[in-house]
């Protein structure tokens, strides 16, 4: 059988998949644009609109980014439902304009902050960073936004603030998976003092330059990345300053499985699985956990003297 | 040739076939989305208990409707809950566990839903293995109280998915259930309710 070779597509005219994908980020950009100005919304709300002025950071890794594919389609974002699936699939009744985040309690200047005021509270970086999954799988995120610290500083915390407690919104009309009681809501989260004032832990408003999918915890969430995924609350309303360490929505719903810590740890293995290895997502062979999730240098000194096993 | 086209068993086998042929569709199409391993984890365990219910269906939907040649499908779908079982086990194993022998002998013993899982898969063997007519005859009352090894098999399948999940129990305990129910229809009160059922039923349908 003769197969005909086809010669008339010159190899300089395809399209490289990284201007192409550009192209359609860019035109989907674009259509979710108009949509905004039609619905008469803030256009640069829209999930895909590339953010300004986000400035390069010393914060990257010599390890391959996870494709924005997977990291909008395979997380967990329990609000939305607890498949992996789910917040992809459910996460478009989010109403990220208007949104407030109110500061409040241990503080000498609390406040109400609109969105678009954190916006440009200060200046937006990208920081890649690694995600472990409690659940022992992983990826490298390329976040945008800005130390949680900026914002601590200016909330003026008194000497009574020992820790910070993060809520997530509360409206199962707008988070459908709030209507299955599978966790106490709200979401809540915390961070000891010197962990929210650590100068890796990011207010995140953006993910591959562009602003926060709803699905990833839009319009603004933490990211604490040598802790377990589940530390870093999503689509926050409220961060509080408290005297006592808050309790937590996993805590709350299986204390013996989660403490308040949850450090990324090798050696701490969760009661019903081991945590020394992981899948990174996009390969085929486990790796190895790191301790800290490969941020030792940066944090140990936080936890020196402290009794891991104990404190997870 | 085209017999085979009449016989209900080649169409039962053919669409035992369909999870697996699911798999590789999918596979082939970059359709197991971003964690492939654990997408087929998560789905030869699933069907491995699908086929288990479907099997311990059998006996009650034969009690219920009268029909005798119901029994000549059990095998069949006992043997593909053995195969998906073994599918299973094969990607934690190999996809997951990369043969790390030290890593999976730790596992089985300090992970309680592994050992459960490991028991009931160890378990299957026997049965499957003795599923031929042959030692049918040869096992005789003895293959009977063998094989009831199936409801303790079902029930650390049922707990093996319970213990795995992190919170959301909904679609495990739904299994559970559906066991159950069809355990309930093996004990005294249950025979009688399909037998009652079936008098109904009987009573409402004229035969032809």
């Amino acid at each position: 059988m003769l197969i005909r070779q086809n010669d008339d597509i010159l190899p300089s005219e395809i399209t490289p998949p990284e201007i192409y994908r550009e192209r359609r980020r860019f035109m989907q950009g674009m259509g979710a644009l108009a949509a905004g100005a039609a619905l008469g919304g803030t256009p640069d709300a829209q999930a895909g609109a590339r953010l300004a002025g986000v400035r390069a950071s010393a914060y990257r890794l010599d390890e391959e980014k996870t494709p924005y594919k997977d990291v909008t389609r395979y997380n967990n974002f329990y609000e939305f439902g607890t498949g992996k699936s789910d917040p992809a699939e459910n996460a478009a009744s989010l109403k990220t304009r208007p949104w407030t985040v109110t500061v409040e309690g241990e503080v000498g200047k609390p406040g109400v902050y609109d969105i678009d005021t954190l916006l440009k509270l200060a200046p937006l970086e990208e920081r890649v960073y690694r995600m472990r999954c409690v659940e022992g799988w992983s990826m490298v995120i390329p976040w945008v936004g800005f130390p949680l610290r900026e914002l601590v500083r200016r909330a003026a915390p008194t000497g009574n603030a020992r820790y910070v407690e993060f809520v997530t919104l509360h409206d199962a009309k707008q988070m459908p998976g709030q209507r299955a009681r599978v966790l106490d809501w709200p979401y809540v989260e915390g961070l000891r003092m010197d962990e929210a004032m650590h100068p890796l832990t990011l207010l995140a408003v953006g993910l591959y330059g562009e602003v926060l999918p709803n699905q990833n915890g839009a319009p603004i969430r933490l990211v604490v990345p040598w802790k377990y995924g589940f530390k870093s609350a999503k689509s926050i309303v409220k961060i509080r300053f408290v005297e006592k360490q808050p309790l937590t929505a996993w805590m709350k719903a299986a204390p013996q499985e989660y403490g308040f810590y949850s450090n990324v740890n090798p050696q701490v293995d969760h009661p019903r699985w081991s945590q020394a290895k992981e899948r990174r997502i996009g390969e085929f062979f486990k790796r190895d956990t790191l301790m800290f999730n490969g941020y030792v240098a940066q944090v140990a000194q936080l936890y020196s003297g402290m009794d891991l096993q104990k404190f997870f | 040739m085209w017999a085979v086209l009449r016989n209900p068993k080649a169409w039962l086998a053919l669409l035992c076939l369909l999870p697996l042929l699911r798999l590789i569709v999918l596979g082939a199409t970059d359709g197991l989305g971003a964690n492939p391993i654990e997408f087929i984890t998560r789905s030869t365990g699933t069907w491995t208990l699908t086929g288990l219910l479907l099997t311990l269906s059998v006996t009650p939907l034969r009690r219920l409707s009268g029909r005798a040649d119901l029994l000549r499908y059990r095998r069949m779908l006992g043997l593909f809950s053995f195969f998906y079982a073994g599918l299973h086990f094969v990607t934690y194993v190999w996809l997951d566990q990369f043969f790390d022998p030290a890593a999976i002998a730790k596992d089985i013993v300090k992970r309680p839903f592994i050992t459960v899982g490991f028991t009931a898969f160890v378990l299957l063997i026997p049965l499957a293995a003795t599923s031929t007519h042959a030692m049918m005859r040869r096992l005789g009352r003895r293959w009977q109280q063998l094989h009831r090894l199936v409801y303790l098999i079902a029930l650390l399948g049922v707990t093996h998915y319970l213990w795995l999940v992190k919170k959301d129990l909904t679609v495990p305990l739904i299994y559970g259930g559906v066991l159950a129910l069809l355990l309930a229809t093996r004990l005294p009160w249950g025979v009688n309710a399909l037998k009652a059922a079936r008098t109904v039923r009987a009573g409402l349908i004229p035969r032809e």
